[in-house]
């Protein structure tokens, strides 16, 4: 069976998503400051990866790369009120580019998952 | 340990430290200037030896392919051993021709290369003057001008820029490298509207954008928005006000924190810009140029408010610095 990432169009539906959602994140104060980088372009790249993976498309990420990337992030307070957050932005995402709801809850699925790792526990 | 072989000699790295600031503090005499990866006049080649991704983020790959790298950014691992030579054989040789004070604080520098520099109007140059200083400025000419024009901000105390105040004449040789930066007009879609908001100096790139997008047949609108202090901070006001006057397209918004007046609007540069933004700024193009903090900021503004980021182009300028461990200004 074909992976969500695949369903919903590929590395180009990636693209269109990366720049909604980075945009929902850095637009949120609960969160902005996790997110706040002189280099946009490669926490962009970054962010595209994360929905790329998310999405069951070939990426890179381990649930160890997960769990070391976040680690500086949690001890600068990163906490289950963020990743909540974080988690209704990919969401609104998705809806937004007319993702259909059965997928989004596959996705979310996915992302729910990450969620240990994220936080360190 | 890491070592490093410079011109025959070989020079240990401390933990950690950066190629450029382990040969400085044994006294090996490296142009540099903002020491953050940006301004490229640090630029050196790899002789022998295999240099970390970190230091070649940036560079051409014309210059990456030849095994260029920014020394202030290149650590290497622990046992490493790497032979570097300078980047002089990327530098044209050139001579002032002419400096005009365009304000109390800003001098137009007309340089003519001995042989054609190619660029794109709004990219930056490194210029390293005889005893290798050297600092990094946006080129305000266009490539068909048969000089570069550099508008300098002069800086108290300021190694460079004092020295072109005072002591530099026409005929003084100094030698350029570049040119670097993607902050330049890109042709293909004439009727997008153009953003161009500057502060200070910042107005020296988009001062060749301006004029690069008209002579291609720009016809979207271009906003122009030069931003100061106050109303002494701004200059070449009058003649973007005859171009606005000329060509119905350009819109030229000079504006000040304290003293506006008339055209000159009163405001933060941020705030005027923002304003002017439509609710979806569809097909928009920014650039953006000149102090780093207000760069970054209307950056990340202008992406929340609906530009792509692809669409954006941001010269942030950053001071030059000297290396670690010395004193703010005794360099």
């Amino acid at each position: 069976m074909s992976s969500v990432y695949e369903q919903i169009g590929g590395e180009p539906a990636m693209a269109a998503a990366v720049e909604l959602f980075y945009r929902k994140v850095l637009g949120d104060e609960r969160i902005s400051h996790f997110f706040e980088t002189v280099d946009m372009e490669r926490q962009a790249a970054k962010q595209k990866a994360f929905l790329t993976m998310v999405c069951g498309g070939p990426a890179n990420y381990s649930g160890k790369d997960m769990r070391e990337g976040h680690r500086p992030l949690v001890q600068r307070g990163l906490n289950e009120t963020h990743f909540n957050a974080v988690a209704g932005h990919l969401k609104e995402t998705l809806e937004e580019l007319g993702v259909s709801a059965e997928l989004v809850g596959k996705v979310m699925a996915v992302a729910e998952g990450a969620r240990a790792d994220v936080l360190n526990r | 340990m890491a070592k490093v072989k410079h011109e025959a000699a070989w020079y240990p790295l401390e933990s950690g430290e950066t190629v450029l600031d382990g040969l400085l503090r044994q006294g090996v005499s490296v142009p540099h200037a903002c020491r953050a990866g940006a301004c490229q006049s640090c630029l050196m080649r790899a002789v022998e030896g295999s240099v970390p991704a970190a230091a070649q983020v940036g560079l051409k790959d014309t210059l990456q392919a030849r095994n260029y790298f920014l020394a202030c950014a290149c650590r290497l691992p622990d046992g490493a051993a790497l032979e570097v030579a300078g980047a002089g054989e990327l530098r044209i040789p050139a001579r002032i021709v002419a400096l005009e004070s365009l304000s109390p604080d800003v001098l137009s520098v007309r340089l003519e290369t001995e042989s054609p520099l190619s660029y794109r109007a709004g990219q930056y140059i490194t210029v390293v003057r005889g005893d290798g200083l050297a600092r990094s400025y946006s080129l305000a000419s266009l490539p068909r001008e048969s000089t570069l024009e550099l508008h300098v901000r002069i800086i108290p105390g300021g190694a460079m820029s004092e020295w072109l105040a005072r002591d530099a004449r026409p005929g003084e040789r100094v030698e350029v490298q570049g040119p670097a930066g993607d902050c330049f007009y890109v042709p293909g879609q004439p009727e997008a509207p153009l953003l161009l908001a500057g502060t200070g100096t910042g107005l020296a790139p988009l001062y060749g954008i301006v004029r690069d997008a008209l002579e291609a047949g720009h016809t979207g609108p271009i906003h122009l928005f030069h931003g100061a202090r106050e109303p002494g901070g701004l200059y070449l006001v009058e003649r973007l006000r005859q171009w606005a006057t000329w060509h119905p397209n350009l819109h030229y918004g000079p504006t000040v924190l304290t003293g506006g007046g008339g055209d000159v609007r009163e405001g933060t540069l941020e705030a005027l810009v923002l304003a002017r933004v439509p609710k979806r700024p569809t097909g928009w193009r920014a650039y953006l140029c000149g102090n780093a903090e207000g760069v970054l900021s209307l950056r990340k503004k202008l992406f929340l408010a609906g530009f792509s980021l692809k669409d954006i182009h941001a010269d942030a300028f950053l001071p030059s610095t000297p290396p670690a461990g010395r004193v703010a200004g005794a360099a």
